[in-house]
């Protein structure tokens, strides 16, 4: 199912949840929803479902002006936050009931094979006499799984859906429902604010910032080329440095940085540089080594103090520091961006 | 407007769950019809007697003894309950003893006791002859039932669970950490009750006494059979209200009506000042 | 020595059996004297004449009034309870804080004067009188006044119950609900009512005790006559007014034990939503 949104705005009292907001998701493709909390990203979850209306901007889902459909015509899975399973239902009858509201519901014989049908594809068929307090937040997910799968969607909606879990079983449950998703070959889209979750089960990334897509891409080319200062500073870890750009090259004073060369208009900017692009050199500087960790491969990982900034650096290749050692700092590669928002790479 | 700006049909929300407008409908229909309307036609009544009527109809001694009893009485009744509610939440919430499950229980008996009931109920223990009335009488020469001390009893009868049941949650969920911390700071028992768990106590039990006082105010079914119902002296002034309706003085019978309600209205008021005081000090 | 240990929230022994001793005095004298009273008076006599007092003819046609009055007032109020708990609960809307305050307003105004207003009303002298005497229709001295009065004063108990409960469940299950395809009367009887339904049996309860029970609005638009207005509560004031003291007190007894009945079905209620909340297995 193709999902096409355009300029949808979503206002609460004087605050816009969604503020022209445009997303398009292909037919089989996984879309994860990344951004901060407030962003806008449940919302544009829910205004997808049908559970929040819009103010203006349209939402086609299938081709279909979705406008004055209501959320029980949609035909759309949702996997709730909390869940949200029916607390007086057994397993069996959460997952049963999407069948049972059915205008033309099917026979109960019917419902039985394809619950426990579900219930085995989620992995959780010894479970289906037991109520929603009497299982554990790993299978609570499943079962809630298995009742949106139930009305059998083209378009599965997921919202944070493992911020429930332990980080052991969430990394489990992650690989295994993105492989459902491609054994099904439905479209879905993941609402997270956790960008390893994006990047790992997300065919494309869309980061979401105030309201708005401000890019949707793929995971590699979200840390290749960011479009944006927020979408460079959110993903990937990147440390933030003040600059200014002086006859083309990126001036890092007051931290004792050698400048960078960066084709951008003088003026004062922004840098984003990823962990492993910041290097030490020896050489005596302002600089000095304040803690210094070994790693298997690679170079040691230092944290320098560099005047009033804390700052997270890799030795350069083929030199070793330890405690207390000053030493000179440089960029390998940096994400610039001007105060206008025209954007280089450095390095 | 910025609803002109809007692609057309868009204009109403979207409610994902169903049913608000025809249950928003129910809801209205249900308490314009009984409980609004009747109220409006209290609050307007009175107004055909216009202003020095309406004054002198309320004026009459009889009617300011009236209302002097009842809410005195509701006051009075309501503030004697504050320690006897606070002991029985207590006993309910803090101590194990047999017979602990059974009080807890009893408790509820005052909301769930017919008020005619308890109100013969009531006279016949404290009469002259009565379980109670008999030794008072005997012994000190006390007189409950027929004076002004049955009426308060009766109150304090029907506010009793309201103070129970308002301090009781907040008595349970009051964690036992703070207690235990006072401890450890040197606090004894005593200051740790007086300093520590009572303030704790405060908002329940104001909210708690305004519930009883309301309740208390307007009592009516356990009052007359213990009262007397002697005009100037124990006549309350909901009986006034069922006297003058009796001669089928309307308006007057909806002049104390209303005034009554204006008066709680302001007593309720009060309290909940005080109860924003307290909560605006403990920010 | 464990038993000597106290711990820093506990009160010394002697204080503690100091508070439960007073408790329960307090809970004896103001409690369950006056309740043993009603049966003391009720059975001074045995429990044949008291047996006997309650098939009075006018005795027996109260309770059958007192049935009925129940029987319109009861549904009527849970109806509309649970319109409220649900507009309330499961919405956002302008004056919803208003709107809760008012369905609580019947719980604040004296009875006498929840009677008083249907006088005002219809009465031979109210607003409707006239109009309602050239049509012969009679409300108050009549039994559409009983149920108006008694709806006024049961009006908050079933949604007072439920409200805070459905409240307090969230709107998430009605969401899911409505993206699996159910609709809103499927939603209801299906999700939202299961989840409440002890707290709207207790509800039910109250609202039934306190119909059959309330004295103070259905004696003013009542007329007391016998046979006809009189409810069981009315009638245990007219007989104990004319001195028959055995009479009133067996009626008298009669609704002290449905207050009692009510209480011991909401303890039990309560027992069963508590193990609810408290897990399954």
């Amino acid at each position: 199912m193709t999902v096409e949104v355009r300029d949808v705005a979503r206002r609460f009292g004087g605050l816009a949840a969604l503020d022209g907001v445009s997303l398009s998701v292909a037919e089989g493709e996984f879309v994860a929803l990344l951004g901060p909390s407030g962003s806008g990203k449940t919302t544009l979850l829910r205004v997808l479902a049908g559970l929040e209306g819009t103010d203006a901007g349209s939402v086609r889902i299938a081709g279909r002006e979705m406008a004055g459909v209501p959320a029980r015509e949609r035909g759309i899975g949702v996997v709730f936050q909390h869940y949200a399973l029916f607390r007086h239902m057994t397993v069996f009858d959460n997952v049963a009931f999407g069948l049972r509201v059915r205008r033309q519901r099917p026979s109960a014989a019917e419902i039985a094979t394809r619950v426990r049908r579900l219930l085995e594809l989620v992995q959780v068929p010894e479970l289906e006499r037991r109520y929603p307090e009497q299982i554990s937040g790993g299978q609570r997910q499943r079962v809630a799984l298995a009742r949106a799968l139930a009305i059998e969607p083209r378009l599965l909606l997921l919202d944070e859906p493992f911020g429930a879990l332990d980080a052991l079983v969430r990394k489990e449950v992650r690989r295994w429902l993105r492989g459902l998703h491609d054994s099904l070959g439905i479209t879905s889209i993941l609402v997270t604010h956790d960008q390893e979750e994006a990047m790992e089960m997300a065919d494309r990334v869309a980061v979401m910032e105030r309201g708005r897509v401000v890019q949707l891409d793929t995971a590699a080319a979200l840390l290749r080329e960011p479009a944006t200062a927020f979408v460079a500073g959110f993903v990937g870890d990147a440390a933030r440095l003040p600059c200014a750009v002086r006859d083309g090259a990126a001036h890092f004073a007051p931290l004792p940085i050698a400048p960078v060369p960066v084709a951008l208009p003088d003026g004062p900017a922004t840098a984003f540089t990823r962990p492993g692009e910041m290097l030490a050199h020896r050489g005596d500087g302002e600089a000095r080594v304040r803690l210094v960790r070994d790693e298997v491969e690679g170079p040691a990982r230092l944290v320098v103090q560099a005047g009033p900034a804390v700052l997270d650096a890799v030795a350069a290749p083929g030199e070793a520091f330890g405690r207390g050692d000053p030493c000179l700092l440089s960029l390998r590669g940096a994400h610039v961006f001007s105060a206008g928002g025209a954007r280089a790479r450095a390095g | 407007m910025s609803a002109s700006t809007r692609p057309a049909g868009r204009a109403a929300p979207v409610r994902a769950i169903p049913g608000f407008p025809a249950t928003l409908a129910i809801t209205l229909l249900w308490l314009g019809t009984i409980v609004l309307i009747p109220l409006a036609a209290l609050a307007l009544r009175p107004l055909e007697l216009g202003p020095a009527g309406l004054l002198a109809s309320l004026a009459d001694e009889r009617v300011l003894a009236a209302l002097r009893l009842s809410f005195g009485g509701a006051l009075l009744a309501a503030l004697l309950n504050l320690p006897l509610g606070l002991l029985l939440a207590w006993a309910v919430v803090r101590l194990r003893f047999p017979g602990r499950g059974v009080l807890d229980a009893a408790l509820d008996l005052p909301f769930a006791l017919p008020t005619a009931v308890a109100g013969i109920a009531l006279t016949a223990v404290t009469a002259p002859n009565g379980w109670i009335g008999a030794p008072l009488e005997a012994i000190f020469g006390w007189k409950i039932a027929f004076t002004r001390a049955g009426v308060v009893l009766a109150l304090m009868f029907v506010g009793l669970p309201f103070i129970v049941r308002t301090v009781e949650p907040v008595l349970r969920d009051m964690a036992a950490e703070a207690e235990e911390a006072a401890a450890t700071l040197g606090a004894t028992r005593a200051q740790t009750v007086m300093r520590v768990v009572l303030p704790g106590l405060l908002p329940a039990l104001l909210t708690g006494f305004a519930l009883a006082f309301a309740r208390a105010v307007g009592e009516y079914g356990s009052v007359i059979f213990i009262a007397g119902n002697l005009p100037m002296l124990t006549e309350i002034a909901p009986l006034l209200i069922v006297i003058r309706l009796e001669q089928f003085d309307y308006a007057g019978a909806a002049a104390v009506g209303l005034a009554m309600l204006i008066l709680s209205f302001v007593v309720l008021l009060a309290i909940e000042l005080l109860q924003r005081r307290l909560r605006r000090g403990r920010r | 020595m464990s038993g000597a240990f106290r711990r820093a929230a506990q009160d010394p022994p002697w204080a503690r059996r100091l508070l439960a001793g007073g408790a329960i005095l307090a809970a004896l004298l103001l409690l369950a004297l006056p309740l043993a009273a009603v049966f003391t008076e009720a059975l001074r006599r045995g429990v044949p004449a008291a047996l006997e007092a309650l098939r009075e003819p006018d005795t027996v046609a109260a309770i059958w009034l007192t049935l009925l009055v129940a029987a319109v007032t009861v549904p009527v109020n849970l109806f509309g309870g649970l319109a409220a708990a649900w507009c309330i609960a499961k919405f956002d809307f302008p004056g919803k804080r208003l709107l809760t305050a008012l369905i609580d307003l019947p719980f604040s105004v004296s009875p006498v004067i929840a009677g008083l207003s249907f006088v005002l009303m219809f009465g031979a002298r109210g607003w409707f009188g006239p109009w309602l005497e050239a049509r012969d229709i009679q409300i108050i001295f009549a039994v559409p006044g009983l149920v108006l009065a008694t709806l006024f004063v049961t009006f908050p108990f079933v949604a007072r119950t439920v409200l805070p409960l459905m409240a307090e469940q969230g709107r998430d299950e009605e969401e899911a609900a409505a993206t699996l395809g159910a609709g809103g009367l499927q939603t209801f009887l299906l999700v939202t009512l299961p989840n409440v339904r002890w707290a709207l049996l207790a509800g039910v309860l109250l609202c039934n005790a306190r119909a059959m029970g309330e004295f103070g609005a259905v004696s003013v638009v009542s007329g007391h006559i016998r046979g006809e207005t009189n409810t069981v509560p009315l009638h245990v004031e007219i007989l104990y007014n004319e001195y028959q003291f055995a009479g009133a007190f067996a009626v008298a007894a009669l609704l002290a034990l449905l207050g009692l009945v009510t209480l011991a079905a909401k303890a039990v209620l309560e027992r069963a939503a508590g193990r609810r909340a408290g897990g399954e297995a």
